[in-house]
């Protein structure tokens, strides 16, 4: 019992010293210039991804939202990432490290396209 | 220069391509299905939720008859239908009082609604108490999510070729069994593919062209709306190869009301779902399933609902009257 708790405390320190680092090594890439990696959200509603383009930056994470009762798919046109299927509520996302155009659409509804454009 | 193709559309009265007393009957669609007459080389379609209204003018016997149901989504559960499997069961019903007794079944395609093993197992499992032992399927989208068709084919394409596609021959009518719902490229449509064509052409080559063809696929073969998907991008393709046969119908599911068309010597169905109606053709923001009253959900209007195609030669005219 006691080590449980024990080792637990043990973990919870680690994972914020992790953080400390993580938010230090953010820091300093941003000193030098580059914008901090960050998230961006993409909705998927009545058949349609919101918004239909976004510009991130590099390094950036990238998270779709399937708010629709029917299931969808992200898949980029050259097959640089790909969703399982997304039921209702569920999310994909991707960390885009290059810049660069992505286009991609949905391979169950194929009408459903978008883009992310990366720089 | 090509000659023109007169489309014509029935109870089209607002000249949008939209059936509205299709759709209206549609309405009160669920665990729908339709019987399929194939008599003197001409198929006639009765929904199933009409037939018991129909009394005197039942369909007769033909040499040939079937049922094809539709986008049954099993594991679908939102509130447009959280008893998916209560509709179908409400189809085997339907199809089991059938006094003229279908020979077997044609499921176009949504078995599923995400491809898990247990939602296909569900509908075998219901399916086993229809009467007609035989059930032919073809993909929908939703059966091929995540592993490119290959639970489907390993479940139901014992000897198709390719994604799925094949044909077989009853009493004298050709039906041809297709897979458009695979490979489908961004900003497209249905897409039935090179391979597919070339065996659609080798497959019809040396029949008579008095033969009926009956095609069946997901997809319709057809352009009913194509800002929404609802169409196949190579379909003309298909249906030159079917050209010299004098009567030819098109069966297809995906959107989830009844549309029929006649073009030529083609004459083009669509099956309602046995799980949740979808909104007319631009009358919504999206093709997204359509929530009605629960208790219009399984009741029947007051409306008479049979298709009949009928023809001396090819198929000509389709019409939906009876009282
Ligand atoms: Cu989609």
């Amino acid at each position: 019992m006691r080590r449980g708790v024990c080792s637990f405390v043990l973990m919870a320190i680690g994972i914020a010293a992790v953080a400390c680092m993580e938010g230090g090594s953010r820091r300093s890439i941003a000193s030098a210039g580059e914008p901090p990696a960050s998230n961006a959200e993409v909705k998927i509603d009545n058949f349609s991804f919101g918004p239909p383009t976004v510009t991130v930056a590099a390094g950036t994470t990238v998270t779709w939202t399937n708010r629709d009762d029917i299931p969808h798919t992200v898949v980029s046109d050259d097959k640089a990432f790909k969703s399982k299927v997304m039921d209702t509520d569920e999310k994909f996302s991707f960390t885009f490290a290059k810049p660069g155009t992505y286009s991609y659409f949905c391979s169950v509804h194929p009408k459903m396209t978008g883009k992310v454009v990366v720089q | 220069m090509a000659k023109r193709v007169k489309d014509e559309m029935v109870h089209d009265h607002n000249n949008d391509g939209v059936d509205r007393r299709g759709f209206l009957k549609c309405m009160a669609w669920a665990g729908t299905g339709a019987l399929c007459v194939m008599q003197g080389g001409v198929l006639k379609s009765y929904s199933l939720s009409r037939l018991a209204d129909l009394g005197a003018s039942a369909p007769a016997a033909g040499e040939l008859s079937f049922v094809q149901i539709s986008d049954s989504h099993m594991g679908f559960n939102k509130p447009a239908n959280p008893d998916v499997a209560g509709t179908l069961k409400a189809a085997v019903d339907k199809i089991n009082g059938l006094s003229v007794a279908p020979e077997f079944m044609l499921h176009t395609g949504d078995i599923s609604h995400l491809s898990k093993p247990e939602e296909f197992d569900t509908v075998d499992q219901i399916l086993k108490g229809a009467k007609p032992k035989n059930v032919f399927y073809v993909p929908g989208e939703h059966d091929v999510l995540n592993d490119d068709g290959k639970q489907f084919l390993e479940r139901y394409g014992k000897g198709a070729k390719g994604a799925g596609w094949y044909s077989f021959d009853k009493k004298g009518t050709h039906f041809i069994g297709l897979v458009n719902v695979m490979n489908l490229k961004a900003g497209g449509l249905g897409t039935l593919g090179h391979e597919q064509l070339e065996w659609i052409e080798d497959d019809v080559k040396h029949l008579k062209s008095s033969t009926p063809i009956v095609v069946f696929a997901h997809i319709p073969l057809w352009s009913v709306y194509p800002e929404w998907g609802w169409g196949t991008d190579d379909s003309a393709q298909a249906l030159a190869y079917l050209k010299k046969f004098g009567s030819v119908t098109v069966l297809n599911g995906h959107i989830h009301q009844t549309m029929q068309k006649v073009e030529g010597n083609v004459t083009f169905h669509t099956a309602c779902s046995t799980a949740f109606p979808q909104p007319q053709p631009g009358k919504a923001d999206s093709p997204g399933p359509m929530k009605v009253p629960a208790e219009q959900l399984r009741s029947v209007l007051g409306i008479t609902d049979v298709n009949f195609v009928t023809g001396q030669h090819a198929l000509a005219v389709v019409d939906s009257s009876l009282a």
